[in-house]
């Protein structure tokens, strides 16, 4: 039991340093950390789901703003991304938040083609870190699963 | 009323339009042992003040309750917000008798001088640049602890056996600017018969004839108030 817990909680870090280093967390995701405890023991996961819902509809917005036959109206692209930014912000999740200040350079310039493409890339990038985000909680499940208890790893 | 327990913690009302961040910021100020009351506009943070929309709290007919009853210590809200941005919000509370005395602090994702020098000229006690964390909060303990002290200090002298540090919030860090106790007044927050208020007023003589009619002889106590407004919110319990 204890071995199979200690090789548990080895991939574990691995795995979550692994997403500090390649950039999908960083050290805001730590702070959030932080303020789950036994009174909010499933903060982080609350808030990652706010996000994730938030990606949904956000992106959703930028889309119908960006699909408009005609004039783009930019400022409301603008201002999706704005709200995307500041929860990814928020939230840790590094390569979003980098892709919405890129995306809101764009928008400034009212650049469709460089909206466009950061749209697509931040799809792409937040379901990645959804599924990774998901692999580490199935991690920690199997730890406390198996009688452990789940280690900090602050990047 | 239990007011020893409800004084014992500091009570925060949180301002933001997002769902998210306001969940973050309850959290943080739980985290850092605060009451925290979330609202999502600045005109629910006015109704929740007691403040309507340009009918101050002395109207005996707002619905809203009684200031008395809803101590904050510390009001923290979002700059952009639509409707009434954070900084509105920040002018309508300090411009408010009864309010002016609760520290403010704006939060903004984004970092613009003008701006924060903006809030902090209108009397912004400090201006957080999101994503707050909880070491930003452990700068608002002292802010938060003048508000409190004032109001405690205030039944110390109404009741000169009390030991004062003894009234102090249990398990909260002593401060060092205590001094400052005694000269400004906040009747409203934490006195729930305003007219047993005992004021160590140095500097202030104003009075309206109706305080002269309260004055007893039997009760010994002076009720003299630097401001005629805060006797007609005081009435409105």
């Amino acid at each position: 039991m204890d071995a199979l817990v200690a090789q548990l909680q080895m991939q574990y870090r691995n795995y979550t340093a692994s997403l500090y280093q390649q950039g999908f967390l960083d050290d805001q995701f730590t702070e959030l950390k932080k303020l789950q405890d036994d009174a909010s023991p499933d903060f982080v996961a609350e808030v990652l789901s706010l996000f994730f819902e938030d990606c949904v509809k956000l992106i959703g917005n930028m889309a119908r703003a960006l699909d408009q036959t005609g004039t783009v109206d930019f400022s409301q692209v603008g201002a999706s991304v704005h709200q995307l930014k500041g929860s990814s912000s928020s939230v840790g999740a590094k390569r979003v938040k980098g892709l919405c200040v890129t995306f809101k350079e764009y928008c400034e310039a009212n650049n469709y083609e460089g909206c466009v493409r950061c749209l697509q890339q931040i799809d792409i990038e937040y379901k990645a870190l959804k599924t990774k985000l998901q692999d580490m909680f199935n991690l920690e499940k199997q730890i406390v699963q198996a009688g452990g208890k789940v280690p900090q790893v602050d990047n | 009323m239990g007011m020893a327990a409800a004084e014992s913690q500091f009570h925060v009302l949180a301002v933001d339009d997002s769902l998210f961040d306001r969940k973050l910021i309850e959290r943080l100020l739980q985290k850092s042992s605060c009451q925290v009351t979330t609202v999502e506009s600045g005109y629910k943070a006015l109704e929740f003040l007691g403040l309507r929309q340009g009918i101050e709290s002395n109207d005996p007919t707002a619905l809203s309750p009684s200031p008395q009853e809803v101590e904050v210590n510390l009001i923290i809200t979002d700059y952009c917000m639509p409707g009434m941005t954070g900084y509105d919000l920040l002018k309508r509370v300090k411009e408010s008798s009864a309010f002016k005395n609760i520290p403010v602090v704006i939060m903004s994702s984004e970092n613009v001088p003008a701006r924060i020098s903006r809030c902090l000229e209108e009397g912004a006690e400090e201006f957080f640049l999101k994503p707050v964390r909880l070491a930003d909060l452990n700068k608002l303990k002292p802010h938060m602890m003048k508000t409190k002290l004032k109001n405690q200090k205030f039944e110390a002298i109404e009741n000169p056996s009390n030991d004062e540090n003894g009234t102090a919030a249990a398990g909260e860090p002593e401060i060092k600017d205590s001094v400052e106790m005694g000269i400004k007044i906040l009747p409203i927050q934490s006195e729930p018969e305003p007219k047993q208020v005992l004021l160590h007023v140095v500097q202030q003589e104003e009075q309206t004839p109706s305080n002269n009619k309260r004055k007893s002889m039997e009760e010994g106590l002076s009720t003299d108030r630097p401001r005629p407004r805060l006797e007609g919110i005081a009435t409105a319990v």
